[in-house]
């Protein structure tokens, strides 16, 4: 028995995905780059994923590439941005390890957030303004630690304004379930989606890349994807990922209700019960399915185990390679003390959420809290 | 139901042949037993703990013996109560005992309250000592079977308290016992080379670039009976009785560093018998149970020998080990630890 409360590192596979899956797997197994008639369906099977993808992200089904998922996406949007164009890469300083690796590797700029975890607009112009030519601005859809959602569109016109050869490229990862990302990233270049992270399977992603943009290439090798990313497609992840993005994008309007009013009576009452619990961020700004909590006086990896011992899985940061919990750059952005951040929680709601699933995490965290203090 | 299936034991894993067999004996032994491995250095190393390899290592000899296995990430504290002071004790002219200080602050005192605090009757380690119980029902830490790979040195400073909630499967045996254990486990680790060094300093420049990066470094001469006679890169690097990597070459009589004035930077250096001292104060006294006082053997490095002496107390946790015979130098901060017998009576600092 387990209480899920970690849909935000991967939520379960749809069923639809699954029956997807196993079809490209079996009848559906040919090679797409293939000339015959069984190369022509898997082909075809690529063909209405990236109809799928595209309609769901609000663009054009020539523009989007097929990835083995978030993080290569978001190095292809930084690094091809960077090989195709000059100047430096921007992001803030939120993003995932994904966009934040490239944009340090190749010497970018990273702008800071406010207390409440948004990119400062202002030190964004700053930036932009102070650097000679700036080839792309990477900011996220939702951060996916504490749910906090950017503003993608006040991005946008900062740098339209102030660096309009730049690329705006938007890691939109952690947002596919709860933002409706045509609109959302309506004003990006470029946008990122992670397949596990909304019901498909684990290993594919796309990049949506509006209208082409010159791209430099990772992956050399293959006439696949028009030569942007070489290499036989994993089509049974694709096409998986496609059934679960439509699954999900039809269920939006009504999951998004429903989990925000779990999400909400897991926070409230957390607050009412645990003293020295604080709230990350400005509720109302959050995707509505993230609990992002830091608890002072104790340390969440201890946290993480007696809720183990209750079956409930959560998460703190990010792990490190090793597994162990490591302080998270993403509060240190916000302006939170060292402590209280060794103390952060996040429970992260999903499409299978329930309330047996914040029932069992309320009755087990103010007894942990409390005994975690005591004796350690 | 025997004693140990009620036990819940929280035994800790570097990834090293040591601790497996000690989960593994555990495991055989009916404890319910859950892995942790600390992950305590994040900077680059290859000598010792922490590394990714050695974590995976760790996981996967738990999850072969069917238990959880957790990484707990203790950095912060490892760097404030071993990192720093290592680095602090070089700066001042003392030596630093860094797995004295991690056992003493991290290994137990840190990784037994939160066991405590996550419901573990016990924690076990891979260590080569024993914990002994005595006739009035106290407890010391013994000597490991294996005279050679003893650790009770590095965990002289176990209270009572913890060594009452401590297991030490493999201070029981010998190393090539423990390898023939691993291997018919079938643990991947069997034939894993011994850790050496500190944990936390590559071998690549080691000791000189660890130290070099973060505190100044100062150059320093040799003298002998007044003279000049050479120089040295750092003083700090040097330590007393040191005879190799001087520049003297083979040949010439040998020469041992007698004194070390940190402050002008010279080292002193003479033949050997001008390194012995009849004596040595030790201060930060921690003792097993009660404060030892009359004959008793002293060891002042991990592996160094043990001579017999006389300790004389000067007041609370401190006292002056008068040895039988005369004994080379003890550096200032070098721990010194006393036994009956076999048994751990206490320790502490040299000064």
């Amino acid at each position: 028995m387990a209480f899920y409360l970690d849909h935000a590192a991967t939520t379960p596979v749809r069923e639809v995905a699954v029956k997807a899956m196993v079809e490209a797997m079996t009848a559906g197994f040919g090679n797409p780059s293939g000339a015959h008639r069984m190369a022509r369906e898997a082909n075809r099977a690529l063909d209405d994923a990236r109809d799928a993808v595209a309609l769901a992200l609000g663009g054009k089904p020539g523009e989007v590439i097929f990835t083995s998922g978030g993080t290569e996406a978001d190095n292809l949007a930084i690094v091809g941005s960077l090989e195709s164009r000059r100047g430096i890469a921007v992001c803030s300083a939120v993003e995932h390890h994904a966009v934040l690796e490239p944009v340090e590797r190749a010497g970018g700029a990273v702008v800071p957030v406010t207390e409440t975890g948004v990119i400062d607009l202002a030190a964004l112009e700053q930036v932009l303004a102070q650097a000679e030519e700036v080839a792309v601005v990477s900011v996220m859809a939702a951060n996916n630690e504490t749910g906090v959602v950017q503003p993608i569109g006040q991005v946008a016109e900062v740098v339209r304004r102030v660096a309009p050869d730049a690329l705006i490229h938007c890691d939109a990862v952690q947002g596919m379930c709860w933002l409706d990302l045509a609109a959302h990233c309506a004003d990006a270049d470029l946008i990122s989606i992670s397949s596990h992270k909304f019901g498909g399977p684990k290993g594919a992603g796309a990049l949506l890349t509006r209208n082409n943009p010159a791209l430099g290439v990772l992956s050399l090798g293959g006439a696949q994807e028009r030569g942007r990313r070489g290499g036989t497609q994993n089509v049974p992840g694709i096409v998986a990922m496609a059934a679960a993005i439509s699954a999900t994008v039809a269920e939006r309007e009504s999951q998004v209700p429903r989990v925000r009013a779990l999400r909400d009576r897991l926070v409230d009452e957390i607050l009412a019960s645990v003293e020295g619990a604080v709230e990350t961020g400005d509720r109302a700004s959050k995707t509505v399915n993230i609990a992002h909590l830091c608890f002072d006086g104790i340390e969440s990896e201890a946290l993480l185990f007696l809720l183990e011992s209750a079956d409930v899985m959560a998460s703190a940061a990010s792990s490190c390679a090793s597994g162990a919990q490591d302080p998270s750059h993403v509060l240190a952005a916000m302006g939170y003390d060292r402590d209280l951040a060794f103390g952060s929680l996040r429970l992260s709601l999903g499409y299978t959420s329930t309330d047996a699933d914040v029932d069992a995490v309320l009755e087990v965290i103010p007894g942990a809290v409390a005994r975690l203090r005591e004796r350690s | 139901m025997s004693a140990a299936e009620k036990q819940k034991v929280l035994v800790a894993m570097s990834g090293g042949v040591d601790s497996s067999v000690a989960a593994g004996l555990l495991v055989e032994q009916g404890y319910d037993v859950t892995a942790v491995t600390l992950k305590l250095w994040g900077g680059e190393s290859d000598s010792g703990c922490c590394s990714v390899s050695d974590v995976d290592d760790a996981r996967r000899v738990a999850y072969r013996l069917g238990i959880d296995h957790h990484v707990f990430n203790f950095g912060d504290d490892f760097n404030e109560h071993v990192v720093d002071p290592f680095v602090d004790s070089y700066a001042e002219g003392r030596v630093p005992n860094p797995c004295i200080e991690c056992n003493r602050h991290i290994k137990f005192a840190k990784l037994l309250r939160r066991a405590d605090a996550l419901g573990f009757d016990t924690i076990a380690t891979g260590h080569h000592a024993k914990v002994v119980t005595l006739d009035d029902g106290t407890f010391r830490l013994g000597r490991g079977a294996d005279e050679a790979k003893d650790q009770s040195y590095v965990l002289h400073m176990l209270t009572q308290a913890e060594l009452g909630r401590l297991l030490l499967p493999v201070g029981e045996m010998t190393k090539t016992r423990v390898r023939e254990l691993a291997v018919e486990m079938g643990f991947d680790t069997a034939a894993k080379p011994d850790s050496q060094d500190v944990c936390f300093i590559h071998s690549d420049g080691g000791r000189a670039k660890f130290l070099g990066d973060r505190i100044s470094l100062t150059p320093g001469t040799l003298v002998e009976n007044g003279e000049q006679v050479g120089t040295v890169t750092a003083v700090e690097l040097i330590t007393i009785g040191q005879r190799k990597g001087l520049g003297f070459g083979g040949n010439t009589e040998r020469r041992y560093v007698t004194d070390i004035d940190h402050q002008t930077g010279v080292v002193t250096v003479g033949n050997r018998a001008e390194t012995d001292r009849p004596e040595v104060e030790v201060a930060g006294i921690t003792w097993s149970d009660q404060p030892a006082v009359g004959p008793v053997l002293a060891q002042w490095s991990a592996h160094g020998a043990r001579r017999n002496g006389q300790f004389v107390p000067t007041g609370e946790g401190k006292g002056r080990m008068v040895w039988d015979e005369p004994q080379i130098m003890v550096s200032k901060g070098q721990s010194v630890v006393f036994y009956d017998g076999d048994l751990v009576l206490g320790g502490g600092i040299a000064q």
